[in-house]
């Protein structure tokens, strides 16, 4: 898989010059807007106690399943309307932006821990050490990923710390595949055969020669993979094994919403949005960065 | 070619005995079937007595090679704790639904992917090209389960043109179908457009056309052909993620398969239940890679002679 993405991903070196200079730059103002996007959800994060104009956790019971502002019976008191208890659907969204995002990174950082760890040794010693890493792998990547998340977070218990180590814990083959072969790839260069000539220690050579020359492939992966754990975790929320109630994540917000999508509609459709326009930025972002880093494109 | 099939039938051999693994001690870990199985009010004598009779105070390595041979030569995963019928029962009988489903997603991805990618790889940069890498970023940061409660409160509730929930007829297959194809949509798109470029840059798509040939000729049959390789791998690995876009799919338009019966089933602990399906799943997705591997060895020798 890994073989074809790359294969994606260098498609663009042969094009026509003119619009490859356009595509880059197009690719490149994507990238800001993405930006941008993350930008605004850290600010939001940071600053929601300031921004949301309710306390998230209020209830309000004859205030319930009010409409956004625009629609009739909307009032401006509830930007986007309140939810089955009255709590204010604005102020909720703009807090789950906490979760989404300490999920979504701190899984990512934790899963490119193990992934790196063991691509670097599977790629620098070869052989067996290569064949046990690579079977285990392969072993990830034909469980049905879904499924071990809800068994492992049925196990570990629904709670916030449990969900970031379910989503390191299953995610992190990516990052072995994708650090082994560029691992072994720098092992037959010069600079390391120097390095290994004068006998430095493998940590040394590993941590100083190769995880440097990895960092950007690394950074890349890194921010696809805070996306996809932001959409995961809405997911095991939603699937009422995530985030638990009250506390506002997204996915759980979501599944809450769907009891009312007959009337209620805007209760499903903004968390959903907020998790999309989410994943969408930091998709974006990513794109650039890749873009920005890949050597074929850099070239030319 | 032979060795090649052998080598990788011992890895998915392999591969399927360690997923089973996990899954055994995840849920040895998880559960202690005598709370579940006997009445709360039962004594500790008692427990030790049914524990006793159920083999659960043998070793765990013991317990797994007797759950291994169990479920080996006889399918018998045991007892439904909610249900009390074989575990196995219930997975066969929810098994259709899912395949219908993952089957109807599958022939609606390649139907979309297929024509968009060739056009999109031949008109490179046109707006069709940029409208198809567009919906594909869109596509990809889309949460599977959220487009499809968009798909039924637009098409379900205000148009009322589609039944939202339930498995009765075609049409209740239309939406669950486009929300889980959506799910590998993306990818597929983006294979066949890139496997075509790859492909029309080289001297025997130039030589077809500089015989004469006619153009449709050239795309389909010399270009399409080679570009399908990668797809060929794509669609069996994509197996396992498809299961799992049914898990979701499932749950959001209650369809009747086995992804729904799988969050039911970790929801209420009904732990024999879920290694059915785990397993069951893993079966799936270690024979799809297979196939996948072995069918394109079969057309690019390159692989095989790797």
């Amino acid at each position: 898989m890994s073989e074809l993405v790359e294969k994606i991903e260098s498609e663009e070196v042969s094009a026509p010059k003119g619009s490859l200079i356009f595509r880059k730059i197009w690719h490149l103002r994507l990238g800001v807007i993405g930006g941008l996007v993350i930008l605004a959800l850290l600010l939001t994060a940071i600053f929601c106690p300031l921004l949301a104009p309710h306390d998230p956790y209020a209830q309000n019971i004859s205030n319930r399943l009010k409409p956004p502002v625009w629609m009739e019976k909307g009032d401006w008191k509830h930007l986007l309307g309140t939810d089955h208890l009255g709590r204010d659907l604005f102020s909720r969204i703009l807090y789950g932006s906490r979760i989404s995002l300490v999920v979504g990174i701190s899984a990512a950082i934790l899963m490119a821990i193990m992934g790196v760890g063991l691509g670097l040794f599977a790629g620098y010693y070869g052989g067996q050490v290569d064949s046990v890493i690579s079977f285990f792998v392969n072993c990830m990547m034909g469980f049905p990923f879904i499924l071990l998340a809800m068994s492992l977070v049925a196990v570990l218990g629904p709670s916030l710390q449990n969900i970031i180590i379910t989503l390191a814990l299953t995610s992190w083959p990516v990052f072995t595949r994708v650090t082994r072969v560029e691992t072994m790839k720098l092992r037959e260069r010069e600079f390391i055969l120097a390095a290994t000539s004068l006998a430095y220690e493998t940590w040394r050579i590993l941590l100083h020669h190769i995880l440097p020359n990895l960092l950007p492939s690394i950074l890349v992966l890194g921010t696809v993979e805070i996306a996809r754990a932001i959409i995961l975790e809405s997911l095991l929320s939603f699937l009422g094994l995530g985030i638990q109630p009250p506390i506002p994540s997204w996915g759980a917000m979501l599944a809450e919403g769907r009891n009312y999508m007959l009337m209620q509609w805007w209760l499903a459709a903004f968390p959903g949005s907020a998790i999309f326009l989410s994943a969408l930025g930091i998709n974006l972002l990513g794109d650039a960065l890749r873009d920005m880093t890949d050597p074929h494109l850099r070239k030319s | 070619m032979r060795t090649y099939i052998i080598k990788r039938l011992l890895q998915s051999i392999g591969v399927c005995l360690v997923i089973s693994m996990i899954s055994f001690f995840l849920l040895f870990l998880n559960t202690d079937p005598a709370l579940v199985l006997l009445p709360p009010e039962a004594e500790v004598t008692d427990i030790a007595q049914f524990k006793k009779q159920m083999g659960l105070d043998r070793p765990v390595t013991i317990q797994y090679l007797d759950f291994l041979h169990r479920v080996v030569l006889y399918g018998d995963f045991g007892n439904s704790f909610v249900a009390k019928v074989s575990a196995l029962q219930l997975v066969g009988e929810r098994l259709p639904a899912t395949v219908k489903l993952a089957v109807a997603a599958l022939i609606l991805v390649n139907l979309v992917a297929i024509p968009v990618g060739i056009i999109a790889a031949i008109r490179r940069y046109s707006l069709m090209d940029n409208l198809a890498t567009l919906a594909a970023l869109l596509g990809q940061a889309m949460p599977l389960y959220w487009f499809g409660i968009m798909l039924i409160i637009i098409f379900g509730i205000w148009l009322r043109w589609l039944p939202i929930s339930g498995s009765d007829s075609l049409a209740h297959l239309i939406l669950p179908a486009i929300t889980l194809a959506s799910w590998i949509l993306p990818v597929n798109m983006r294979l066949v457009r890139s496997g075509m470029l790859d492909v029309l840059n080289q001297d025997y798509i130039r030589t077809a056309r500089a015989k004469g040939l006619n153009e449709r000729k050239v795309l389909i049959k010399h270009a399409f052909k080679n570009a399908a390789i990668p797809l060929v791998t794509v669609v069996g690995m994509q197996l396992g993620l498809l299961l799992g876009g049914a898990v979701v799919t499932e749950t959001v338009f209650a369809w009747p398969g086995l992804g729904r019966l799988a969050v039911d089933s970790i929801r209420m602990g009904d732990y024999p239940v879920v290694q059915a399906i785990v397993v069951v799943f893993a079966f799936f997705v270690v024979i799809g890679n297979l196939l996948a591997d072995v069918l394109a060895a079969l057309i690019d020798p390159r692989i095989r002679l790797e």
